[in-house]
């Protein structure tokens, strides 16, 4: 009887608890500058307008977590902000769910979905783009010297610019950036980057700044390092120098020769219990109106008609404004190489 | 009149013996029941994890569980040549299942551990199998399998596939200790890069350089807070705690902020004219060992205090009343006694050392990296968790190794905490 009871209540608990949390749900991207654009411009919105309780939380990418929610069977995120370099191999390992693009929102325009978005926005199954972002160099105008650099060459030629360069601390882009100040021509990086020749190349192109290097692990040290001298060139992604020049006023240059840039998109976990209200959510945030809110950071939108919704002024530091100066991250190439080129990476830096 | 005595059993009639036993057994079963919880807690929280992660650095069946038809027509396979067609047809019906499951990408990942660059030969390959029927895999797969991606040419491939397919595997191990086994399966030094064995080292001698400096700074201030009068040692030891009761992020990004090229230190030293160049010292070796020595010092001063504490004064004197000179007592009389205390606090923070993460993370740039480093960029990043396990398995290893050699030469119950 007891335990009738006892089981009939915990049903019931169950139940109650289903019910307050249906309208719950969480949204978890990189946080910074960009999570607070997003949460303006996408979460807040829509809150408002379905009174769908959001839980916004910050991680630092990677497929690591979702990999253990999805093979753990408890599955704590709904939405996730991933990089199109993890896209592909969390897609293709089954972390995430099917999307599927074509029964998107029209453009504001009237324009088909397909055709609104920028064609790498929806070419995966498993994502649909929310920005366009790139990984750039910075410098500190008040601490280069007379000769400013220009290309990714002056990034690799101590002679001319003396001092520290920081770079984040993986082979992704620095082996990229490697091969191109050594002149091979950006559509060829990938394919150079998958011989041995290729690699070694390219260890001995970043051989020569070694002991000129200052790694970082977290995009936001990058603004500190170029501010308090610890560096005088920075790798860095766009939007951070960005803020750091119109809300910090830091005297900083962005130099786009060579910038590796890459998309963010919107995924939903394998297994959510929200799957519907995530689809929902996702459909929202990449409508016309919140991705026109993105180039706040200066990270460019996903689709073509949020760009008539932009402002004018701030269109020359989106990166959708030079992609033809840039390269597209390659997420089959680092699927194929990240971890074996990961291990090289490490074994380089110990030398 | 205690149990113990046998004098005292034999007086107890047989009766009263049983009651007796019966008495203490029923104490002990309620002793038991009161450390069932923590006995509970120790096997999920320790026993476990610990077990499961040693036995993931051999046990890996993804691939045995994804493509098992494949994997048994290569067994007889000898690695040499190509496999013929019968192979190549199971292999392309197997991809097809996978791809309509959505489970190539597991595949992927495993083969190309073994082999960079066949995760995206068997997603494209998988990809295109999907689309055939089950009859035409099966009498023209090989074909299609070629036509696919010329890599499936290639031999290494199917080393690979095979290699990964073993569900019991020395493999994590071998790589962990910078070996692998070649074509002809003999075992020799890995060709890709070598980074473990030399990570292990380094790791080992920085936690022993802490160690040293711990031991360096802690043993005075310990010596110093014992014999002091209680209401300064009282405060000191306040000064002692304080570190250790602030968060670790916080206490570690102070140090960013005292080492860096235009922090506290170096603006410091520029001020005095002693030096006229910042020097580098945030991210590197050097950063590291100082910021662990100041977060682990509290470990060494602890037990070294407690021990000092209970040392009598009046030995000291003694020695140099029978005309030690201060030194030689010290050397003979006290510090034997300090012993206990010293070993124990050795001990504790080389091991914490050796496995430190946070703070190598934070201030170690590229040489301040150690082994702790290298497993989390197999967790988080290349999702080896297998190659993680066996690191972390060898680091407990070496650990107790060095433990059991401890105890083998100086005695692990010579070790007091306080």
């Amino acid at each position: 009887m007891t335990l009738k009871h006892l089981s009939t209540a915990a049903a019931l608990s169950v139940l109650f608890a289903s019910q307050t949390f249906a309208a719950e749900m969480t949204v978890v991207s990189f946080g910074g500058a960009y999570g607070a654009a997003q949460k303006k411009h996408m979460l807040d919105p829509y809150t408002a307008e379905t009174g769908t309780k959001l839980l916004f939380e910050d991680y630092s990418g990677g497929i690591a977590e979702i990999k253990a929610q999805v093979e753990a069977g408890n599955i704590q995120w709904d939405v996730v902000d991933i990089e199109v370099i993890d896209l592909e191999r969390a897609c293709s390992e089954g972390l995430l769910e099917v999307i599927d693009p074509a029964t998107f929102p029209k453009g504001a325009d009237g324009a088909a979905p397909l055709d609104d978005f920028i064609p790498s926005a929806v070419a995966n199954e498993c994502g649909v783009g929310n920005i366009v972002w790139t990984i750039i160099y910075a410098y500190n105008e008040e601490t280069v010297g007379d000769n400013k650099p220009l290309s990714i060459n002056d990034f690799f030629d101590t002679a001319k610019i003396p001092g520290k360069r920081a770079m984040r601390k993986r082979p992704q882009v620095n082996l990229e950036w490697a091969l191109i100040a050594d002149g091979v021509a950006r559509d060829q990086v990938y394919e150079v980057l998958s011989t041995d020749e290729g690699q070694a190349q390219a260890f001995a192109k970043l051989d020569t700044i070694k002991g000129d290097i200052v790694w970082f692990d977290s995009w936001s040290q990058v603004p500190q390092l170029l501010n308090d001298g610890g560096a005088t060139l920075g790798q860095s992604a766009n939007g951070r120098i960005f803020s750091a020049i119109k809300e910090d006023n830091k005297p900083f240059q962005m130099v786009w020769d060579a910038h590796i840039y890459d998309l963010d998109v919107w995924s939903i976990v394998k297994g959510s219990k929200n799957k519907d209200l995530a689809m929902d959510f996702i459909k929202f945030a990449t409508g016309t109106k919140p991705l026109s809110g993105m180039p706040d950071v200066a990270y460019g939108p996903t689709r073509k008609s949020s760009m008539a919704l932009v402002d004018p002024a701030v269109v020359p530091d989106l990166p959708t404004s030079h992609l033809d100066e840039g390269l597209k991250a390659d997420g089959i190439f680092w699927a194929d190489y990240g971890e074996s080129l990961g291990e090289k990476f490490n074994e380089w830096l110990l030398k | 009149m205690s149990t113990g005595n046998p004098a005292a059993v034999e007086k107890l009639s047989r009766r009263e013996y049983v009651l007796a036993q019966r008495e203490l057994r029923r104490k002990k079963m309620f002793a038991l029941a009161l450390v069932v919880p923590l006995l509970l807690f120790l096997f999920f929280a320790f026993v476990a994890p610990i077990g499961t992660m040693l036995y993931r650095g051999v046990y890996n069946p993804v691939v045995a569980e994804l493509i098992p038809d494949t994997l048994q027509a290569l067994e007889q396979w000898e690695g040499q040549t190509l496999p013929d067609d019968a192979v190549l047809n199971r292999l392309a019906l197997d991809l097809k299942r996978l791809a309509q499951t959505r489970k190539s990408g597991k595949l992927a990942e495993e083969i190309n551990r073994h082999w960079p660059g066949a995760s995206s030969v068997i997603k494209s390959t998988a990809r295109r199998m999907k689309r055939q029927t089950d009859e035409a895999l099966l009498n023209g797969g090989a074909d299609m399998i070629r036509v696919a991606n010329k890599k499936w040419q290639r031999v290494e491939i199917w080393r690979a596939i095979k290699k990964a397919g073993q569900v019991y595997t020395d493999g994590y191990y071998l790589t962990a200790l910078d070996l692998e086994r070649n074509a002809d399966g003999d075992i020799q030094q890995r060709e890709s890069a070598q980074i473990y064995i030399k990570l292990y080292q380094k790791t080992l001698w920085m936690a022993l350089v802490i160690t040293f400096s711990c031991l360096l700074l802690g043993y005075p201030l310990a010596y110093y807070l014992a014999n002091a009068p209680s209401k300064t040692a009282n405060l000191m030891m306040i000064l002692v705690l304080l570190p250790f009761w602030t968060s670790l992020l916080v206490r570690t990004t102070a140090w960013i902020a005292l080492l860096q090229t235009n922090g506290v230190v170096n603006s410091t030293l520029m001020a005095l004219k002693i030096i006229n160049q910042p020097i580098e010292m945030l991210y590197t070796e050097f950063s590291t060992i100082i910021a662990m020595t100041h977060i682990l010092l509290p470990f060494m001063v602890l037990p070294l205090f407690s021990v000092m504490k209970g040392i009598d004064p009046s030995l000291m004197r003694a020695a140099q009343s029978m005309g030690a000179k201060p030194i030689s007592a010290f050397i003979s009389v006290y510090l034997p006694n300090t012993l206990p205390g010293l070993s124990a606090g050795a001990l504790l923070v080389f091991i914490i050392s050796v496995g430190y993460y946070i703070t190598p993370a934070l201030v170690g740039g590229t040489d301040g990296q150690m082994i702790s480093n290298i497993i989390a960029f197999h967790m988080q990043q290349s999702n080896n968790w297998g190659l993680a396990a066996t690191l972390g398995s060898l680091l407990l290893v070496l650990i107790l190794a060095l433990y059991w050699i401890y105890d083998h030469f100086i005695g692990a119950s010579n070790i007091k905490l306080g």
